[in-house]
């Protein structure tokens, strides 16, 4: 395991949008005036002529992305997932997904993890809104190697795109000599027999740590990082479900919606198995600091070691 | 504009408009007061201003026209059919099952729309994206939009307002279809939009207001909009809800439903009497 630095991938997301603007100038890149926050600041200062504050209007910046498009630019439109995906929804479905244009949109400050700002910015939701749009890709990278190759995918992909992006600083685990990223096919971390854990996001190495803590002490575990959410890797679920018999899924999101609801919809209708959500059990967050919030919410290593082990024993 | 021209663009208008009473009529639903409303503009839109080829409908360069009040489609469709884009006969099954020609515009499956529309406000961001895309590419097409004045109460119009006299979009040039009605009643009575001329001064427009329904006022905004720069053009159509079809003119009523075959065929008989009158 290659251990680093602690970098946000909201920060590794605006490096790629800069790695890829240098080899492709028909990306544009646009913000409703969060850049400070979303990180394509780092973008606006090395390619000021391809970037446009819209302001705080994320209705329009949506529209005006779909228009991007229409034209033959590639946008990568960018707020907090609240707002991106919350308030421009409709402008989602019905300019971007519809037309099946090729807008990516990046939702920064997603899940519990934005912290202090409390309940009205800590966006549960992302995953479930975008899900339920027919031909969006949903992309969300749990560390920055992972956010670097995902931010090329998603240029690559012709068609929608949803990247959902962090701000706490995390740990990056991956190791970039021996690591690949595919649209829709999940990553196996750990092997194991009794069980399979298929995390998503901020949270994967948070289950990782845990893993490894329950392996340590002989238990048989599997740990799949779930990248893409949509189209969702059914072939791994399915296979985990025949071998280990068991899953339990692990998301900074409402267990309502998220990855945990897509991954019993694919052992339901192909092999029934338990399927445990472990997220945020349909409530709000609210203030605090973030790396507070995710133990108290039971998400990271220590909480999501003892919850795995109670689930096992069911 | 000389004389014949106007004539065949009178023609033209009325060729659109019995399309599209014979589009609503088929498809037993659609909103025939706005499209016909509309129907002028359109027409000088597809037949004089717009540099577009139904050869060739997704040339980088033609130029684009983006319908914001998307449920007024009938009348654009039959623009497009009129122009070569598709044959009239789809026309026919417009809205139903299986038909090309959708409720409201689908740019995936016509040829011909720019751009999917149909929930108000939207449309307008859309074009301003194309706008900018434009500017960067340093292409010289123009983009269209239309309006309507009910839309106008949407949040979106005047973000998408902003966002285009900011950016100095000169290449962009909106109509507002203002026929003074909408689904609930006049646009004066439901939510007021008093002074909509002074409103998108406010908002960095150069501001035009017509008469809708008179072609050289229409191409007289069209060519002053090309030579404004450094901002973005509004042109203020007045214009007759229903225009054409004697019942329906300025009758609420007829915002988004169909004629029965006894009212379809006074339509018809109408608009057919109006261009044997040109034809004269």
């Amino acid at each position: 395991m290659a251990e680093s630095k602690k970098i946000a991938t909201r920060e590794s997301f605006g490096q790629a949008l800069c790695e890829l603007a240098k080899e492709h100038d028909d990306i544009v890149v646009l913000d409703a005036d969060l850049a400070a926050a979303t990180k394509t600041d780092i973008f606006k200062k090395a390619y000021p002529d391809r970037f446009f504050d819209c302001g705080i209007a994320e209705g329009n910046m949506i529209g005006v992305a779909a228009g991007l498009a229409a034209a033959g630019k590639v946008p990568f439109a960018a707020s907090f997932a609240m707002f991106a995906t919350g308030r421009a929804y409709e402008q989602i479905r019905n300019s971007v997904g519809y037309p099946h244009l090729n807008v990516k949109i990046a939702g920064s400050h997603a899940g519990i993890s934005v912290g202090e700002d409390g309940a009205t910015h800590q966006c549960c939701e992302d995953l479930a809104l975008m899900r339920t749009i027919p031909g969006m890709v949903i992309l969300n990278p749990a560390d920055h190697y992972e956010m670097i190759e995902a931010t090329k995918a998603a240029y690559a992909y012709k068609g929608p795109v949803y990247i959902r992006l962090g701000r706490l600083a995390i740990d990056t685990f991956n190791d970039p000599d021996n690591y690949s990223f595919e649209i829709g096919k999940g990553i196996t971390l750990e092997d194991g027999n009794d069980v399979t854990v298929i995390a998503t996001g901020l949270v994967v190495y948070e289950a990782l740590k845990a893993v490894r803590a329950l392996k340590a002490r002989g238990k048989s575990v599997r740990l799949i990082n779930m990248h893409t959410i949509k189209p969702i890797d059914k072939d791994i679920i399915i296979k985990a479900a025949k071998e280990t018999g068991k899953i339990i899924t692990v998301e900074e999101h409402n267990i309502v919606g998220g990855l945990g609801e897509a991954v019993a919809a694919v052992t339901a209708e192909n092999c029934p198995v338990p399927v445990y959500r472990i997220g945020v059990e349909d409530t709000y967050g609210h203030s605090g600091p973030a790396v507070g919030l995710l133990a108290e919410f039971g998400l990271d290593a220590a909480g999501l070691e003892k919850k795995i082990d109670e689930l096992m024993n069911k | 504009m000389d004389k014949s021209e106007l004539l065949e663009l009178k023609k033209t208008a009325c060729n659109v408009r019995l399309w599209t009473v014979e589009g609503v009529f088929n498809a037993k639903s659609g909103h025939p007061g706005g499209s016909l409303s509309a129907a002028d503009i359109m027409t000088y839109l597809y037949f004089k201003a717009m540099n577009v080829d139904p050869a060739d409908p997704k040339n980088p360069d033609r130029d684009r026209f983006v319908l914001s009040k998307g449920h007024c489609c009938p009348s654009l469709y039959a623009a497009l059919a009129l122009r070569g884009f598709f044959p009239t006969e789809e026309i026919k099954s417009l809205r139903h099952i299986g038909a090309m020609l959708q409720g409201h515009p689908d740019m995936k499956g016509t040829p011909g729309i720019d751009m999917s529309s149909g929930s108000l406000g939207q449309g307008i961001s859309a074009a301003c994206g194309m706008a900018l895309a434009g500017k960067l590419s340093g292409k010289d097409y123009r983009v269209y939009a239309m309006l309507g004045d009910g839309e106008c109460e949407e949040g979106q119009v005047w973000e998408s307002a902003m966002f285009a006299s900011h950016n100095k979009l000169d290449n962009l040039t909106v109509f507002v279809d203002f026929n003074g009605l909408q689904i609930d009643g006049t646009v004066a009575d439901v939510a007021g939009l008093s002074d909509l001329d002074k409103k998108f001064e406010a908002f960095g427009f150069e501001v035009l207001t017509i008469d809708g329904h008179d072609f050289e006022q229409i191409e007289d905004a069209v060519n002053k909009a090309k030579t404004v720069k450094g901002k973005p053009t509004v042109i203020i159509a007045k214009t007759i809800k229903g225009k054409g079809v004697s019942y329906m003119e300025d009758q609420v009523g007829w915002h988004g439903k169909a004629p029965n075959a006894e009212q379809y065929e006074i339509a018809m008989n109408e608009l057919r009497e109006q261009l044997k009158a040109l034809e004269a």
